[in-house]
């Protein structure tokens, strides 16, 4: 079946990230035409508290929030938000949390594992590299900006290296889900 | 890049027609959407999930902005721009209405000039609110119509709408976001700014000075706008009726669409966008033209009880224990089928303060005295939590200070102290101090003063002495304040390493028989990293 649709949930405590991370993929949906939706809790989440997001993108996406059971991939930047939100994915959907210690191991700075995550879920998405670097000029300072896109890089890279080559991003490029531009008019 | 000025950022795209996207949270759609619309001037008090609509708007360098000191300063300032002549747009969470409540009531009888929109966001589920009332009920109270968007891009296209109606009809006009809608974001088309000339400034006593006699005359007028804004509804594209399959239809407004258009792909539907008044005449011919038609909405049984007094009899409700809390993609079957809510949400990770956080010291000091607290509505909400767990009541904004007082009626001798912070304590703490010291009450209040709202993101006050915009203003001192408002005794203490100085300093405070307050100064953490 052909995949028209992504949807992902990001999880995580407040300060780890998880709004910056599921802003970039918005951003670089949209920059790659796609039709996108992002949900959030972050009314205290800056105190610590649970943070969580949805990002879909593709045909015919009209909740912003994703049901038990809905999103192809879940990206968990703690251990705790990992148990709380396993119930989103999908039986056949991805799920990134065995690389959270490896992205631990690719940063030199805490701040940046979001970054790194994002690089591992890019590896999985059909989004072009253009329209994630276009994501980065949106969402990150200048000053931090060119650290963030190596990381990133090298992330997906690692990702990539270790996924089966059949499941490699650029397969799941699909023509028909190119955003149909006149839906709001 | 300014994190507020995201939503700037604009893509061109390629297609058969070449227009400009943004991906944005209903908030920026909505500054978005009034600045197309030719706003002039807006005005706020901040609160979760409305801020980012000044915020937002606060990047336009043509416009007027402001954060007022609280919503009902912020209403009556954009509400006389628009009396005056310019278009005006004034937000809030739904807490906010309540403070503002007293203008809008009567801003409804006076009508405007030019157009006047008041957003008001909800918070079903209570993310970051102290209580989940339902203001679409203001709509009926105040006799204001109500327009109520499902998504950001519709958010957008309703703001503009909502000036228009607000002109025409000579009517503020409410519009009802949720927390769902303003802080999700969607890919919204852009468009470029009419500019609408302002009109001149014309006496028109018969209209805007609401004593009786005219405001009897006016309750006339509104009545009959009433009935002009019900003819309106029936023919606005605002409500939509999408046919499909005949057996199955939904009446809906806001996020529930959008949950149901996935579930039920195939059903009709009648999404109410201009709530109130009702479109009766589109309710009836639709409910007669399905087989089974089901009412879903969010919190209370808002349209569910105009539909039963239209009598409309085959219509399905959701079972009343959904009237707490939100709706999402998993519950949405079992809101249709009537069923009663049984799944219990996984428990989240509360809140706490941060660390380092300058807050830790005063309730530290206040656990260790074994004080009752009397709290209010920031950060310092948070000293109720584990450990510190010494803060013992939250109810408004400004009570704080007033539950000193009040508590002291029942318990004249007891340890009770009263919390607010410093934006706080200007959005609605300055009455209430006045108020103790002319009723000769006693205690010890306690301004947290981390010089910013920072339960909000961290915006600017009069006690800052910065604008919106970051611009230097004039400065509101409030030891000065406080000793003017009839504190005998005002002491500014750094709580941050001065932990002993502070903890004697409330023993001495706390046995003497004077009204007090201690100003614990010290910045947010979260202030000092930007």
């Amino acid at each position: 079946m052909k995949k028209t649709q992504y949807n992902v949930t990001f999880g995580g405590i407040g300060g780890q990230g998880i709004i910056t991370a599921s802003e970039l993929l918005g951003w670089a949906a949209l920059y790659d035409r796609y039709s996108v939706k992002k949900s959030e809790v972050h009314g205290m989440s800056q105190r610590g508290g649970s943070v969580e997001s949805h990002v879909r993108f593709g045909k015919g996406v009209f909740s912003p929030l994703l049901g038990a059971g809905q999103a192809d991939f879940l990206l968990c930047f703690h251990e705790d938000e990992h148990a709380r939100l396993a119930l989103f994915l999908k039986d056949d959907g991805v799920d990134l949390f065995e690389w959270l210690d490896k992205a631990q191991a690719m940063i030199d700075n805490p701040k940046m594992l979001n970054t790194a995550l994002m690089g591992v879920l890019a590896a999985y998405l059909p989004i072009q590299q253009p329209s994630w670097d276009r994501a980065f000029e949106t969402v990150f300072p200048e000053k931090i900006r060119r650290h963030n896109q190596d990381i990133f890089n090298k992330a997906r890279q690692a990702a990539q290296t270790a996924m089966n080559p059949k499941k490699r991003g650029r397969d799941f490029k699909n023509e028909e889900m190119i955003y149909d531009l006149e839906r709001n008019d | 890049m300014d994190k507020n000025c995201i939503f700037l950022q604009q893509v061109r795209m390629a297609g058969k027609t070449s227009f400009e996207k943004a991906f944005l949270s209903g908030n920026e759609a909505v500054a978005r959407g009034a600045w197309e619309a030719g706003l002039k001037t807006a005005a706020a008090y901040p609160g979760t999930p409305s801020t980012e609509i000044l915020q937002s708007l606060s990047a336009y360098p043509e416009l007027t902005v402001q954060w007022s000191v609280n919503e009902k300063v912020a209403f009556e300032v954009a509400y006389g721009a628009a009396v005056g002549g310019v278009r005006s747009l004034f937000a809030c969470k739904h807490v906010g209405l309540n403070v503002a409540m007293d203008p809008l009531m009567t801003a409804s009888y006076a009508g405007v000039e030019a157009g006047f929109v008041v957003v008001v966001c909800d918070d079903p589920g209570m993310h970051s609110s102290q209580n989940e009332q339902d203001s679409r009920w203001v709509g009926v109270f105040s006799k204001l119509p109500v327009l109520e968007p499902s998504t950001p891009a519709e958010a957008k296209m309703f703001v503009a709408e909502a000036f228009t109606i607000s002109e025409k009809f000579d009517t503020p006009v409410i519009m009802r976001l949720t927390t769902r809608i303003s802080h999700s974001k969607e890919d919204v088309t852009l468009g470029q700014r009419v500019e609408v000339e302002p009109k001149p400034l014309v006496p028109n006593m018969q209209k805007y000075v609401m004593v009786p006699k005219i405001a009897r005359m006016r309750h006339e007028v509104i009545e009959k706008r009433l009935d002009k804004l019900r003819a309106f509804s029936e023919k606005t594209r605002l409500n939509k009726i999408e046919r499909k399959d005949a057996k199955l239809g939904f009446i809906t407004s806001s996020v529930s669409y959008c949950y149901l258009k996935e579930a039920f792909p195939d059903a009709s539907y009648l999404k109410l966008g201009f709530l109130y008044p009702f479109c009766d005449e589109k309710i009836k011919a639709f409910a007669a033209s399905v087989k089974k038609v089901v009412v879903v909405e969010e919190l209370d049984p808002f349209i569910e009880d105009h539909i039963k007094a239209l009598g409309i009899r085959k219509a399905k409700f959701k079972h009343p224990s959904f009237r707490l809390g939100e709706f999402d993609p998993g519950l949405i079957g079992e809101v249709v089928a009537g069923n009663e809510r049984n799944i219990q949400p996984m428990p989240v990770r509360p809140p706490r303060l941060c660390a380092g956080c300058p807050h830790w010291a005063v309730f530290t000091v206040f656990k260790k005295l074994g004080l009752f607290v009397a709290g209010d509505i920031g950060c310092y909400t948070l000293g109720s939590l584990p450990p510190t767990s010494s803060l013992h009541t939250c109810i408004c904004m400004g009570a704080g200070v007033t539950f000193n007082e009040g508590l002291r009626l029942a318990h004249p001798d007891g340890k009770i102290v009263g919390v607010v912070g410093d934006s706080t304590f200007v959005h609605s703490g300055i009455t209430g101090l006045i108020n103790a010291a002319y009723n000769k009450a006693k205690g010890v209040i306690f301004i947290l003063d981390n010089s910013t709202t920072a339960m909000t993101g961290g915006q600017p006050h009069p006690a800052t002495g910065r604008t919106i915009r970051d611009e230097p203003t004039k400065l509101l001192d409030l030891a000065e304040l406080c000793k003017c408002c009839g504190a005998d005794h005002v002491d500014v203490i750094d709580p941050v390493g001065h932990i002993k100085a502070l903890e004697e300093l409330v023993r001495k405070r706390i046995d003497q028989d004077a009204l007090s307050v201690i100003i614990a100064k010290h910045p947010c953490v979260l202030k000092k990293k930007k």
